[in-house]
């Protein structure tokens, strides 16, 4: 069973570097998925809510790793 | 603009992302690949090579056809998700090593370390040399997975453009054999980090894009909205790459002057 193990390992690999960042994407794109749709009207706001969130969330990651001491 | 049944105009993003995607996943496989042939034999080193291909090839006709079976908003929502984690981590490693906080790729030293390693796995066996086909074969397909995913991702959620994907990905194989054939050494002219930075941002782009389908914002300007999302993107990770190479100096400093 150790090669599941591994290719599992392998898979999430590709998406996942940083945990934090991965579990904020998921639950943003949750809420979004939930909530956006529900504002009725189709108007610019939403896709820009969307990208505005996502670039915020990759800001924290990148911010929080070089504030790491070397 | 249309060639071989195809609207370019629409496919070719497509196309060019799974070229630069895969071109960054062929030279990382082409140095170890080397590595192998030149310590172990090449005739090891490219069986392993060419059946790692051949899986690879069979996953995609198996994944990608049947992707478009799945209604098209769902496959955008799913496949749009697993994009945007894989661009977003592409990109921030992308931030950081240009803000040089993380150490950038270096093709020579990661060649050098092989072949070390390479040495010390014992004697070289007569005709199919099991280590050689078996690291080979590993690399290949650890490498390669990664274009399969891209492809059939960027295939299927981009509404039947598999076949332009496959075209982009198997430009940059092409490209890379060539290369390897050439140069005998690794591909180390390729600025692998700037690539990737490229790719991170296309596919954060492609991925919202995709997100927003899937969840049925409208997006104005419709596919236009694509390229507006990677100058939005670039536009943060330009403005990353100063802040994080201005905290990380802080850090730095503050270090030192605490010892």
């Amino acid at each position: 069973m150790g090669w599941i193990k591994t290719v599992w390992t392998e898979f999430v690999g590709l998406f996942v570097d940083d945990g934090n960042l991965a579990v904020a994407v998921l639950l943003w794109l949750g809420a979004c998925w939930s909530w956006l749709p529900r504002l009725g009207e189709p108007s610019a706001w939403p896709p820009v809510i969307l990208f505005g969130v996502l670039n915020l969330i990759l800001a924290e990651s990148a911010m929080r790793r070089a504030s790491e001491r070397p | 603009m249309v060639g071989l049944g195809i609207d370019w105009t629409h496919a070719a993003p497509t196309a060019l992302a799974a070229f630069l995607a895969s071109l960054v996943e062929f030279v990382e496989a082409l140095t170890i690949v080397l590595a192998i042939g030149a310590v172990r034999g090449w005739r090891g080193a490219l069986g392993g090579t060419g059946l790692a291909l051949l899986v690879l090839l069979g996953i995609v006709v198996a994944l990608g056809p049947a992707l478009t079976r799945i209604p098209l908003d769902l496959v955008q929502l799913g496949v749009g998700t697993l994009i945007l984690l894989f661009g977003m981590r592409w990109l921030r490693k992308a931030i950081l090593r240009s803000a040089g906080v993380i150490a950038l790729h270096d093709e020579e030293a990661e060649y050098v370390k092989e072949t070390a390693l390479l040495r010390g796995l014992g004697g070289i066996a007569r005709g199919w040399d099991r280590v050689a086909v078996s690291a080979a074969f590993k690399i290949t397909m650890i490498e390669g997975i990664e274009v399969v995913f891209i492809v059939v991702a960027m295939g299927s959620a981009g509404g039947g453009l598999l076949v332009p994907a496959s075209m982009g990905a198997i430009a940059a194989l092409l490209l890379v054999v060539a290369l390897g054939l050439v140069l005998h050494r690794p591909v180390a002219m390729i600025p692998e980090n700037t690539l990737k930075f490229l790719v991170g941002l296309l596919l954060c782009a492609f991925g919202t894009f995709w997100i927003g389908e899937g969840i049925g914002l409208v997006w104005p300007g419709g596919d236009l909205a694509i390229a507006a999302l990677t100058v939005g993107f670039l536009t943060t990770a330009l403005l990353l790459v100063r802040l994080c190479r201005a905290r990380a100096f802080q850090v730095v400093v503050s270090t030192q002057a605490g010892q």
